[in-house]
């Protein structure tokens, strides 16, 4: 077992760096420490002003999503014993900008993410005495595993469409549009449908199908765009055959 | 240069400068994965040029005996020997990755329970294996 490991990690100090650039750091192997344990140890050992972000250490979160040798991981889940002999290459999340180190500013996902509209819409809402809006186990089952999204962007990493289209909605936000559009208590589909129905919406989704591999929560956002465009195919077909129906 | 542009190489607190790594055109020979679906997609190249090919044959039909010899002793030559079967290829890369691409955009549900994802994809293999068999038995009646 070698002792040590090196890691080659990706530096960006705005106010001294043109461009971000690797530094390779020396860290203690152990067989149970993961990525972010050994970019702590740099941290708290060797160079103090590494920045990154992360939070739970435990895969809930979704803060500590980054490049692991070239693949979007959770670096929380990426254990170092998988990296042998290394060195490890760790970069920050593709296709966002980089603030620093390894750190993305995440804004542009944060407005495609409320451009869907991902909460319960309901055209009247219920009094509170009417008790809650109950749903079967069946009914719970249809959108439970895109439910699941942690909100990593590690499938925007691996998209792409993402880095060559930027107005492209994107998998996770496009799988939050679907987790709603399939509740039975949620009665905005049809809303949904206008403002995810053209080129920056699903239908810039060209199936690469990356999205689906990297995801930590199985969501399967691949699969949630694939399905919405069959709604909305299904859905212009009926328009067209029976244009006097109410939709 | 203007103070204004040298204002903006700077980094400050109020005008941080974020910086945006450039896409390669090369991006696809980066990774197996995107590898594998560059080339799913360049496979529909293929699947055009049989439809062309199968329209020139129907040409050749309707323009009589004569003409449908010249074009099936055309097919005969290497080139298009060598073309179809290359092409072939492309095809059956183009059927069988997307045929295996079924479940994951159609959820089937049969009393509530979905169906597995081998059923789903299983079942498109059978109605092709299915369609093969009628093609080859309407080929092969006359012989």
């Amino acid at each position: 077992m070698p002792p040590t490991i090196a890691l080659d990690v990706i530096r960006y100090r705005p106010e001294q760096d043109a461009e971000p650039a690797f530094q390779t750091y020396e860290v203690p192997f152990r067989d149970d420490w993961v990525v972010l344990d050994a970019l702590n140890y740099i941290k708290d050992r060797l160079d103090g002003s590494l920045s990154f972000r992360w939070s739970c250490r435990m895969g809930v979160c979704g803060s500590c999503g980054m490049m692991v040798n070239g693949k979007p991981k959770l670096t929380c889940a990426a254990f170092l014993s998988d990296y042998l002999p290394g060195p490890v290459r760790v970069e920050p999340l593709n296709y966002f900008p980089i603030m620093r180190d390894l750190i993305v500013d995440i804004t542009d996902f944060m407005r495609k993410l409320t451009k869907v509209k991902p909460w319960i819409i309901r055209d009247q809402v219920w009094p509170l005495e009417e008790g809650e809006y109950r749903q079967t186990p069946e009914q719970l089952d249809t959108y439970k595993q895109f439910s699941q999204c942690i909100n990593c962007m590690l499938c925007y990493a691996a998209c792409p469409i993402v880095g060559l289209e930027p107005e492209f909605v994107g998998p996770a936000a496009i799988a939050l549009a679907q987790r709603y559009n399939l509740d039975s208590r949620d009665e905005a589909a049809g809303e949904r449908l206008k403002i995810l129905s053209d080129h920056a919406g699903i239908w810039g989704c060209t199936f690469v199908g990356e999205c689906t591999q990297v995801c930590p929560k199985h969501v399967d956002p691949a699969g949630a765009i694939q399905q919405f465009k069959l709604t909305a195919a299904l859905d212009a077909l009926k328009s067209f055959l029976v244009p006097w129906g109410t939709r | 240069m203007s103070p204004m542009s040298n204002l903006a190489h700077h980094h400050t607190a109020y005008h941080p400068r974020w910086y945006r790594r450039r896409m390669s055109v090369w991006w696809w020979l980066k990774d197996r994965a995107y590898m594998k679906f560059v080339v799913r997609e360049l496979t529909s190249v293929f699947v055009a040029y049989f439809a062309v090919l199968f329209l020139w044959q129907i040409r050749a039909v309707t323009q009589g005996p004569d003409a449908y010899a010249q074009f099936m002793g055309r097919l005969k030559t290497p080139l298009f020997l060598t073309a179809n079967i290359v092409a072939f290829l492309f095809v059956l890369y183009h059927t069988i990755t997307w045929f295996n691409l079924t479940p994951t955009a159609m959820v089937v549900r049969v009393r509530g329970k979905r169906v597995p994802d081998t059923i789903v994809a299983g079942s498109n293999y059978v109605a092709w294996l299915i369609v093969s068999v009628i093609v080859a038995w309407i080929f092969t009646r006359g012989i």
